[in-house]
């Protein structure tokens, strides 16, 4: 078992779908919210992952095929 | 001896040791070096500083690492000049440009890697890594050969060949990720979670980010002791940006110059300009983008500090420019045949977004204004291959030269 920290941001969109909800149905990943600001434009989720390494990255790639933007959640690492 | 006392959180202000961290367990804030102010006040003098060497390390008593053990490679106290024939044609009499491009690897990750590498091995490191597109990759690269350390530097795989060499001359292991930039940036999060190494910019940041301080405290010390009016700084990470005016803090904080008024300006290059576009919506939230600029050193598009170089442009009155790939290439050849400096493509979103401050009222023509330009030109050479006046060319007689310099000088261009 792993934990990643993600942060999510939402377009427009997405707002209005339960995307958290439905990546812990579709994949065996426990979600844990730990910080977020949405409004109804756009929003950003600081998210922990828990689960099979493989599974979580699983999950992230269905995210972003969903439209949802993946980073760090330090910011960008490679540097100019 | 170092003065730092602790880490603490920016967000919540928790207090953590003085270890390779970077980020709150609790609130995920990044972390950053605190102090004794008042040991260091009683410590410091002008004198003192003026006596030091002629490298940050003059610098040595506000850095959060023991100077004694210095991994020197001659990085900072480059040149401040009062740029009067770019200042003529911006109209602004007081123009000053911090001269960064003449640093060991010739940009300013010297001053960060310098004390992050410092730092690093004496937290017990041995290996030194970053990911990098890059100066911040040469930099390490040349810190850690200097160390006898080794150095683990991952590019992408697609990097021109030219700035392969600025990094693997110096002998690290360069790694080359295959993917887009997205995955490499997820891959370098992910080593530097899962190795017990250094990744400069990462584990080690807090230490890391405190180099950049050093160019508020030359260009003030520079100045006679006195903080500038306004400065225009480029915004990648946001890093930079708001640790120049922690340097001017704190040599107020110690009675070394008096409180500064500085305002703080940033420059973007409209192809990443997360913090500009902010900005200009005037939202304290960046949205993250996908870089697309010549202006590779500063592609960062989810600034790790973003939010703070916000807040920094609300607090201090400041603005933020946003210049096209055009505009750069401008700006760089105007730099260079006004001043003889030849810089990257930084240099010239600094100076393109400095016209465009002007420009917009944002620069009074009476204000101090400090200019920083952060890398040399030959590192971005194709960014200005096809812009420059070409070069006649002749046979080898008195002749040919005469014939063909005087059409040129018929024409106004010679």
């Amino acid at each position: 078992m792993a934990v990643k920290r993600v942060r999510f941001t939402f377009p427009e969109e997405l707002i209005r779908e339960p995307i958290i909800y439905r990546l812990g149905h579709e994949f065996r990943v426990i979600t844990n919210i730990r910080m977020a600001d949405v409004d109804e434009h756009t929003g950003w989720v600081i998210l922990e992952i828990e689960g099979d390494p493989e599974e979580i990255e699983r999950s992230l790639q269905w995210a972003e095929a969903q439209g949802v933007r993946v980073d760090p959640v330090t910011g960008d690492v490679v540097e100019g | 001896m170092s003065f730092a006392t602790e880490l603490r959180c920016r967000e919540c202000h928790r207090s953590y040791p003085l270890q390779a961290l970077h980020v709150c367990d609790f609130c995920f804030g990044p972390l950053e070096v605190v102090y004794d102010y008042e040991a260091l006040r009683k410590h410091v003098s002008r004198r003192r500083i003026e006596s030091g060497p002629p490298s940050l390390w003059r610098y040595r008593d506000f850095l959060p690492c023991d100077a004694d053990a210095a991994i020197d490679i001659g990085a900072g106290f480059t040149p401040l000049i009062h740029a009067k024939n770019l200042g003529k044609v911006l109209g602004l009499p007081n123009l000053y440009l911090k001269n960064d491009t003449v640093n060991p690897t010739w940009s300013f990750k010297d001053r960060v890697v310098a004390v992050a590498a410092t730092r690093a091995r004496e937290l017990g490191y041995e290996k030194l890594a970053c990911a990098s597109t890059g100066n911040l990759a040469n930099s390490v690269s040349a810190h850690a050969a200097a160390a006898g350390m080794e150095a683990v530097v991952f590019i992408p795989a697609d990097l021109e060949e030219g700035k392969v060499v600025g990094s693997s001359i110096y002998g690290p292991t360069l790694v080359k990720v295959r993917g887009n930039y997205d995955a490499v940036n997820r891959l370098c999060a992910e080593l530097a979670g899962a190795y017990n190494w250094a990744f400069v910019n990462v584990n080690v940041r807090p230490y890391y980010a405190e180099g950049s301080k050093t160019l508020g405290f030359e260009v003030a010390e520079q100045l006679g002791w006195r903080a500038p009016d306004h400065c225009v700084v480029p915004i990648a990470s946001g890093s930079l940006f708001v640790k120049i005016r922690k340097g001017l803090n704190e040599l107020a904080r110690v009675g070394l110059i008096e409180e500064p008024r500085t305002r703080m300006s940033g420059a973007q290059a409209a192809g990443c300009s997360p913090v500009a576009t902010a900005w200009a919506e005037r939202s304290m939230n960046f949205r993250p983008q996908k870089p697309n600029t010549i202006a590779k050193s500063l592609a960062i598009g989810n600034p790790a500090d973003g939010y703070y170089a916000l807040v920094q442009l609300r607090d201090t009155n400041g603005d933020c420019g946003s210049v096209t790939d055009e505009e750069i290439v401008e700006g760089m050849k105007l730099l260079a045949e006004t001043e003889g400096i030849f810089a990257e493509t930084a240099g010239g979103v600094t100076v393109a977004s400095l016209k465009q401050l002007v420009e917009r009222g944002s620069i009074d023509p009476d204000e101090l204004v400090v200019a920083f330009i952060t890398g040399a030109g030959f590192k971005t050479i194709d960014a200005v291959v096809g812009h420059l006046k070409p070069a006649l060319e002749i046979d080898a007689t008195i002749e040919s030269f005469e014939r063909a310099y005087a059409a040129v000088a018929k024409a106004g261009v010679a």
